[in-house]
């Protein structure tokens, strides 16, 4: 608990408010404002991590987002969050975090003898080797490729954590909050508008913080700390700390990952994350750029970093390198050896390709190259290769600056792909990637201070023109404008294993191996060598790669083409993106009126189109649902039963063309409807199949209700919706949906008549006649209709009576010896009586095939008739709704079964149809089925066999009509 | 027999968490008012001293309100449709389809933030507009009374997730407050 490597009262960090936390177990103290991986390497601890496929030890490499190196896994309870970036998770009192990819302790991966194998490992290695026998892949090596190779591990629990998502709008997102970022949002925010600031640390101020130098005469971080300020007081202005915007998408939209509550102890209450959808008219992309390392033998030992990650490590968290060397092609990498330099640290070597004067406060090597390191698990010596020879320099932490990539990866989201740039030798990106996304500053290779400052206010300047806003004449900053020169330098050519991709471990070989076995193509190297396909998506290495290739293959980068960047940029949990999705947040729930009195009575409720409905009303002594249905059919059938059948979607039809209207959409009339009497109806689609089902009243002279079956109301309401707009707008009709406006009960038996007496004065109905009804003082309807065979009827009242009447019918009910029924015996009284659902109206069958082709009026047009007359639809062979009787009584049936002629095999080419729906009559005391036989309506009679594959089924069963029960309906007309 | 006992779902809610506070409302009586092809409305709507509202707007006078709903839909709250109504338009009473919630305070807009894509700045949903939503995965009518106050409808039979989406987000943006 020593922070044996911290600097004396460097860094900005709170030394009052000390953190103690634990990495593999053993407890360090670092200070508030430190990441893990700051504090760790404070502590003197440089070994993080080991590597993906070899095992190799690693250390953090860079102070941000991008690092591909220190991944861990935090522990918080059954929370475990494996591949969080040590440079980004912020040290926390308790914070519990734990090296992954490793078996045994971290310092001794036994693991690690893959590295000594890595001649065999090289790219493409699994493919060749692995391939025989076949039947290995699956059962033998990939398990065991998988153990050894990967990254963190999941707790296995669901996770619980508390996770948001969340919309945002603006006029402007400004994306990075470095020096372009804050002048950007600056000016905007002074010209009125609405401003987005987001950055993915959790301090604003971007490099500032750690490498700015002095702007208007002051340090940097002052400067951003006084913006910051004015910003913060600005009401058009949201400033979004710890918030990544992780992709570009249509119409000004933009993901974005806000680390709400993961830099604090667990809070039960506080989000972990929030998924942000930002909808921002203009955006300026400020995101900086990525310092690249340089590919040399063994550069990928803890203590080797970028040369801006130790600049940052050493000036904002205070934290002493030990004695650095640093290796750098570029003005930028100097600029640090001298900046670390004036901070008191020991540069033991500044080492640079380029033929650079020796005029430093430290020893310059120019000319010369980086050939190798050494030290097991942290960096001792640095072999330098100059002019003199060859030198083994002691050093703790090396440096790497091999110059700097725009952070561009937000403008190839939407597929653009960017220019090269010789004079910083990167990518830059063009405009219009996005749009209405501009890069600016560093993001677009402006690397200066001074430019970047220029370059913020030039393009916020634009974007607010573009939004009509008006910019005040802004005086921008003084501040260092350093030209930058850089010669480039991609890989060191000493022999050994030199490092692209920290990540994923993939070398210079690999990628001269990918060229070699013809994967020339980026694309192809790509994932031929796995480079770029790691958490960090290759943002320290992607360059560099392709360079290599480049070279392997003759061709220069710009031919090369690099890959393509896809959202996210950085790792975003699936958890953030579901926020409140889990269980039953996934989809709202849709309540009875009846539901708390149901429940009440002890029914396992099931789901059906969001609406929550009693499958059964077990009652004393019934022990399976089977009892309980087995009552309830016979409840209905001998007596009475009341079921809540609110969830059918109704639709009030209105206008003097209503009828016209509804015979366009139904196949069968029903404008000559008499007022007070309703009909069954078919939809079509417009493919000739049919949609749904249900029954259409004739309320009054130009009103007419129609029900649909549950789940298709919304579909039926679109259709409808969709022909009214489509093909007759000016008609005189109006709809609206009911559903919700009307509770409504099924009371049906023998004893209906007199249950719905007991609730109101009921009127002398004809089957399939309607009218209104006063239901205890409320003014409600009554239809005469039956879904069950039986004398039925259904009464309606405003929703808000619907929890009483049902109370109240219940009652009437059971004075009668009746009660409620539910899902499982409504299903069996419409199968014995060959009732349709959208089981059997599947969205593949017509009218005909469903025997009710009658029901396609001749002597009108409709929705859907012309399809439904195509030849394939009506020519002999399809298959026909028909009903299945075991032979044997006995024997159960099973949906989902498949129908084959009695002596034929269960083969594809055999198949005669399947069974749509099965139920356990208890009427006629046998398991009754519907489905769909090839010419079925002409086999009534004939023996076939049932075959269910999946249960092991084999049941012969007599081809009959549909209608099992009362065939000619006289129970429910009596 | 005695008359039938009204259930509204979420009666009496008044719930306050953090800076926000969700409310039972109670709009009165609510219709659905589609005029005819070419047929003007306003003269029938005089009376209360409305007229049919253009797309996202409300309209207010002596206590009743109309709130546009949609595409040749306006929802009549707060009073009896006039009878010269009933000849110029379909009018279908919504009094029972819905249930209404009011969410108020500091922090309303965050908290819808949670769950609506719409864009709550009152540049682009000022007081006394109103939009056809969602909340979540619900469809939803929102209408904006206040900077700070909003009126939220959804079916009736999603009452219990309306209120359960809404008291998550307002503990969720409470939370944030703490820290």
């Amino acid at each position: 608990m020593t922070q044996s490597h911290r600097i004396p009262g460097r860094g900005q960090i709170d030394r009052a408010r000390p953190v103690r936390f634990r990495f593999d177990g053993t407890l360090y103290e670092g200070f508030q404002g430190d990441t893990l991986a700051s504090a760790l390497l404070a502590n003197g601890v440089r070994l993080m991590a080991r590597s993906f496929k070899y095992h190799r030890p690693r250390g953090v490499m860079t102070a941000g987002a991008e690092d591909p190196s220190a991944l861990v896994e935090v522990i918080e309870g059954n929370q475990q969050t494996p591949n969080v970036r040590a440079s980004v998770q912020e040290i926390y009192e308790g914070l519990e975090a734990r090296s992954q990819n490793r078996m045994g302790p971290l310092s001794f991966d036994l693991l690690a003898v893959n590295d000594r194998l890595s001649p065999f490992f090289s790219a493409g290695f699994y493919y060749k080797t692995f391939m025989w026998p076949r039947a290995f892949w699956e059962r033998i090596y990939e398990p065991a490729i998988r153990r050894a190779a990967g990254l963190g591990s999941l707790s296995g629990h669901h996770d619980e954590g508390v996770y948001e998502k969340a919309w945002a709008h603006c006029d402007l997102l400004v994306i990075g909050s470095g020096p372009t970022g804050l002048i950007a949002a600056l000016t905007a925010a002074r010209a009125g508008a609405d401003v987005i600031l987001a950055e993915d640390d959790a301090r604003m101020g971007g490099r500032l913080l750690s490498d700015g130098g002095e702007i208007d005469g002051q340090p940097a971080r002052d400067w951003a700390a006084g913006v910051l300020t004015e910003l913060a007081g600005l009401r058009n202005v949201r400033l979004m700390p710890r918030t990544a915007v992780t992709g570009a998408y249509d119409d000004g939209t933009f993901g974005a990952l806000e680390r709400v509550g993961l830099h604090r102890a667990p809070d039960a209450e506080l989000p972990r994350e929030c998924f942000w959808r930002i909808h921002a008219r203009r955006a300026i992309l400020a995101a900086g750029a990525l310092e690249r390392p340089i590919a040399h033998p063994d550069n990928d030992r803890p203590g080797v970093m970028m040369a801006s990650g130790l600049h940052s490590y050493v000036s904002r968290w205070g934290v002493n390198p030990g004695r650095v060397v640093l290796f750098s092609n570029n003005d930028s990498g100097l600029a640090t050896a001298r900046a670390l330099t004036a901070q008191g640290i020991e540069v033991a070597a500044y080492v640079d390709p380029r033929e650079i004067p020796v005029t430093e406060d430290f020893p310059v090597y120019a000319g010369a190259q980086v050939t190798g390191t050494r030290g097991r698990l942290g960096l001792k010596t640095v072999e330098v290769r100059h002019k003199g020879g060859t030198s083994q320099i002691e050093a703790r932490t090396l440096g790497l600056a091999g110059g700097w990539n725009p952070t561009l990866h937000l403008t190839c989201h939407m597929n653009g792909r960017p220019d090269w740039s010789d004079a910083i030798a990167a990518f830059v990106p063009r405009d219009g990637m996005v749009p209405g996304l501009a890069a600016a500053g560093a993001a677009r290779g402006v690397f200066s201070t001074a430019g970047c400052l220029a370059d913020g206010v030039a393009v916020a300047a634009e974007a607010l023109n573009a939004l009509g806003f008006k910019t005040p004449g802004a005086k921008i900053p003084q501040a260092e404008d350093a030209p930058y020169a850089i010669a480039p330098l991609w890989a060191v050519d000493a022999g050994g294993r030199a490092w692209l991709d920290f990540a994923n471990d993939v070398t210079t070989k690999d990628v001269k191996l990918a060229a070699q076995e013809g994967y020339a193509s980026v694309e192809h190297m790509k994932r031929y060598t796995t480079q770029g396909m790691a958490p960090d998506q290759g943002k320290t290495s992607n360059v560099a790669a392709l360079a290599v290739l480049a070279e392997a293959t003759g061709r220069e980068i710009p031919q090369t083409g690099t890959t393509t960047f896809r959202p996210p940029f950085v790792p975003v949990s699936i958890a953030a993106m579901g926020a409140g999705g889990r269980g039953q947040g996934f989809a709202p729930k849709r309540l009875l009126t009846s539901d708390a009195k149901t429940r009440a009575m002890g029914a396992p409720m099931i789901e059906a189109g969001l609406w929550y409905r009693p499958s059964y009303f077990p009652r004393a002594g019934e022990t399976t649902w089977r009892e309980a249905c087995d009552r309830e059919v016979t409840m209905v059938r001998e007596a009475v039963g009341v079921c809540d059948v609110s969830t059918l979607g109704k639709i009030d039809v209105q206008g003097a063309d209503a009828g016209r209207f509804l015979d366009l959409v139904y196949t069968n009339a029903m404008s000559t409807l008499a007022v007070g009497r309703a009909r069954y109806g078919l939809m079509l689609r417009e493919d000739g199949m049919v949609m749904d089902d249900g029954t259409c009243a004739r309320l009054g002279e130009g009103q007419f209700l129609i029900t649909t079956t549950t789940a298709a109301a919304g579909l039926v309401m679109r259709h409808m919706d969709f022909v009214h707009q489509a093909f007759c707008a000016d008609w005189d009709v109006r709809f609206i949906s009911v559903t919700e406006s009307w509770a409504q009960f099924a009371v049906a038996g023998p004893k209906a008549r007199a249950v719905l007496a007991a609730v109101c004065t009921l009127p002398d109905l004809p089957f399939m006649g309607c009218a209104p009804v006063s239901v205890g003082g409320v003014a409600g309807r009554v239809f005469r209709i039956s879904f069950s065979g039986e004398l039925g009827y259904e009464v309606a009242v405003p929703t808000r009576y619907g929890a009483a009447l049902f109370d109240r019918l219940l009652a009437a009910a059971e004075a009668e010896g009746g009660g409620a029924y539910g899902m499982e015996a409504l299903n069996v009284l419409r199968v014995e009586k060959g009732f349709l659902t959208h089981a059997e109206i599947h969205g593949r069958v017509t009218a005909d095939d469903v025997g009710l082709g009658k029901m396609v009026s001749a002597k009108k047009d409709c929705i859907g008739k012309p399809a439904s007359q195509r030849p394939g639809l009506t020519e002999a062979g399809r298959e026909q709704l028909v009903g299945l009787m075991p032979v044997d009584r006995g024997d159960s049936l099973s949906a989902g079964a498949h129908l084959f002629n009695q002596h034929d095999a269960p083969t594809r080419e055999n198949d005669q149809g399947y069974v749509t729906s099965v139920a356990p009559s208890a009427t006629l005391g046998m398991w009754l089925g519907l489905g769909f036989l090839k010419d079925g309506r002409a086999r009534h009679g004939e023996v076939i066999r049932l075959e269910d594959g999946l249960r092991g089924k084999k049941v012969r069963v007599r081809v009959v009509d549909p209608v099992f029960f009362d065939p000619d309906g006289g129970r429910m007309r009596g | 027999m005695a008359d039938l006992k009204p259930t509204v779902p979420l009666a009496g809610l008044n719930e306050a968490i953090g800076r926000a506070r969700l409310a039972a409302l109670d709009p009165g009586r609510v219709t659905s008012v589609a005029p005819w092809p070419g047929r003007n409305v306003d003269a029938a709507l005089a009376p209360l001293g409305l007229h049919f509202p253009p797309p996202g707007t409300v309209i207010a006078a002596q206590g009743a309100r109309i709130a546009w709903a949609g595409r040749q839909l306006a929802f009549l709250i707060g009073a009896e449709p006039p009878a010269a109504l009933a000849g110029v338009a379909a009018l279908t009473d919504q009094s029972d389809g819905w249930v209404w919630v009011h969410l108020s305070g500091a922090d309303a807009s965050a908290v819808l933030a949670r769950l609506t894509p719409l864009d709550l700045r009152p540049s682009a949903f000022a007081v006394g507009t109103v939009a056809r939503t969602v909340i979540n995965h619900m469809q939803a009518l929102i209408l904006r009374g206040a900077e700070d106050g909003f009126e939220i409808a959804v079916f009736a039979s999603m009452a219990g997730t309306l209120h359960h989406e809404l008291t998550e987000a307002m503990r969720l943006v409470a939370a944030r407050a703490r820290i």
